[in-house]
């Protein structure tokens, strides 16, 4: 992506969480009021953004809603996430929109700078890879948070489109496509009771390494899950696991996990840092620090 | 694969009779008690401790402009003592709740969602400032969280 496109990206992030952006709902008639300041749902729920841009943890897309619209209401988030481990960086920067808390739209840019991966791929060190990943997400059934006489989780499906800006190199490294799309299912739920809240996710993809290295035509069958404990208000600790296919000869992939902080100072701003543990990416297992800063209404 | 999954995620939306320890019903017009308290009463200070918490919950609705307007002109003596009486019920302790139902108390005033929530979001404020530990104020949040169904306007 051009760096004026992504500076723009990024300004528009900042500026729809810096700004106390009213709250839009719908009355009786179906028009559009503005609200009062951002109000809606609970501080946190709407999930952090993941790195491929949907509302969930750090690695995983969760059954919540982005930013804080309830039923009548229209919220959102934007995100940026820069990603450290031993031989490769990844930034992801995108924008979600929740519409009456029950679809998600999203649009995000995964950058992967190479660095070491780039050099034992024959491709030198500066190499980036750009992906585009557009998102959608519908609420099925369930509300992870209201419905806490019931084992009922909230339940939303949704899909990730993944576009790669380098087709013809993904392919010589023997993907079989530049482009794929991942559906997933996910099931969250809080449980106010034990101040936790889980997440299951399953998805098919064909994706080898998040589709920064291309896409299968074959689709996996793959795994995710997520654990929160809310400290308080204000600050969460969790862990996420997600399994990865392994299709690429030329390049061994593992599964990830994170341990992660997630603090919330106001319902506009949350930073999270986690120590990420992203499997094997060609040259060894990379693991590193996440640190993300999300800004929702 | 697929036909695994779907049966079973079928199976786990049929098996949504399990509750945790309340004694409860669906539409709540009985208020809802937790029986697996562990000194969840002495948590919020007793009655004493309710009684200051309810004070700050009633200075924070009508502090918020979100919720100011439900709580214009009402008898704010009376709505204390029944908020006071209800989460005393609530959380296991020695008292008798005297009000209305949920649904009775809530009739015609039009709460959203939003609404709703803002609310909880004054009670928590109120819950911190007066001490009280978070996994306990999450106790009673969840015994509360499906009175939203006599709350909530349709």
């Amino acid at each position: 992506m051009a760096f004026t496109s992504r500076l723009s990206l990024v300004l528009t992030s900042l500026a729809l969480g810096t700004t106390t952006a009213p709250a839009f709902s719908q009355d009786g008639d179906g028009l559009f009021n503005l609200s009062g300041p951002s109000s809606g749902r609970l501080l946190l729920t709407g999930g952090v953004s993941q790195v491929e841009g949907s509302a969930g943890g750090g690695l995983t897309p969760w059954a919540l809603i982005a930013g804080y619209g309830t039923e009548n209401q229209i919220g959102g988030a934007g995100y940026f996430t820069r990603v450290e481990t031993d031989d490769y960086s990844l930034e992801s920067y995108g924008v979600q929109v929740g519409v009456f808390n029950r679809v998600e739209l999203s649009i995000s840019q995964q950058s992967f700078n190479l660095e070491d991966v780039g050099v034992a791929l024959g491709l030198g060190p500066e190499y980036d890879i750009d992906v585009t990943t557009y998102g959608a997400k519908v609420r099925l059934f369930g509300d992870a948070v209201l419905e806490q006489d019931s084992w009922i989780p909230q339940v939303s499906v949704g899909i990730q489109y993944k576009d790669n800006a380098q087709d013809a190199l993904v392919q010589s490294l023997g993907a079989d496509d530049g482009d794929g799309l991942d559906v997933y299912l996910s099931a969250t739920k809080l449980y106010l009771d034990q101040s936790l809240l889980l997440n299951a996710t399953v998805r098919m993809t064909q994706a080898n390494q998040f589709g920064i290295l291309g896409f299968d035509e074959d689709y996996s069958v793959e795994f995710e899950a997520s654990a929160a404990y809310l400290i308080n208000r204000f600050l969460a600790v969790g862990a996420e696991y997600r399994t990865k296919p392994d299709n690429l000869a030329i390049a061994a992939e593992g599964d990830a996990f994170d341990v992660f902080v997630a603090w919330a100072p106001t319902k506009n701003v949350s930073a999270t840092l986690a120590y990420v543990d992203l499997g094997n990416i060609v040259v060894g297992d990379q693991t590193g620090v996440y640190a993300s800063l999300n800004f929702s209404f | 694969m697929l036909k695994t999954l779907t049966t079973g995620l079928a199976l786990t939306f049929l098996a949504s009779s399990a509750m945790p320890a309340l004694a409860a019903q669906d539409s709540a017009p009985v208020t809802p008690v937790i029986t697996d308290g562990q000194d969840l009463f002495e948590r919020f200070g007793g009655r004493p401790g309710l009684e200051r918490i309810m004070d700050d919950f009633l200075v924070n609705l009508n502090a918020d402009e979100r919720t100011a307007p439900f709580f214009r002109g009402i008898d704010e003596t009376r709505v204390k003592r029944m908020l006071v009486e209800q989460f005393c019920v609530i959380l296991n302790g020695p008292c008798t709740y005297t009000g209305r139902s949920m649904s009775e108390a809530h009739r015609g005033m039009g709460v959203t969602e939003a609404d709703f929530y803002a609310l909880v979001e004054n009670l928590q404020v109120a819950m911190s400032d007066n001490g009280v530990p978070f996994r306990a104020q999450n106790r009673l949040l969840a015994a509360l969280a499906p009175q939203h169904r006599d709350i909530i306007a349709e």
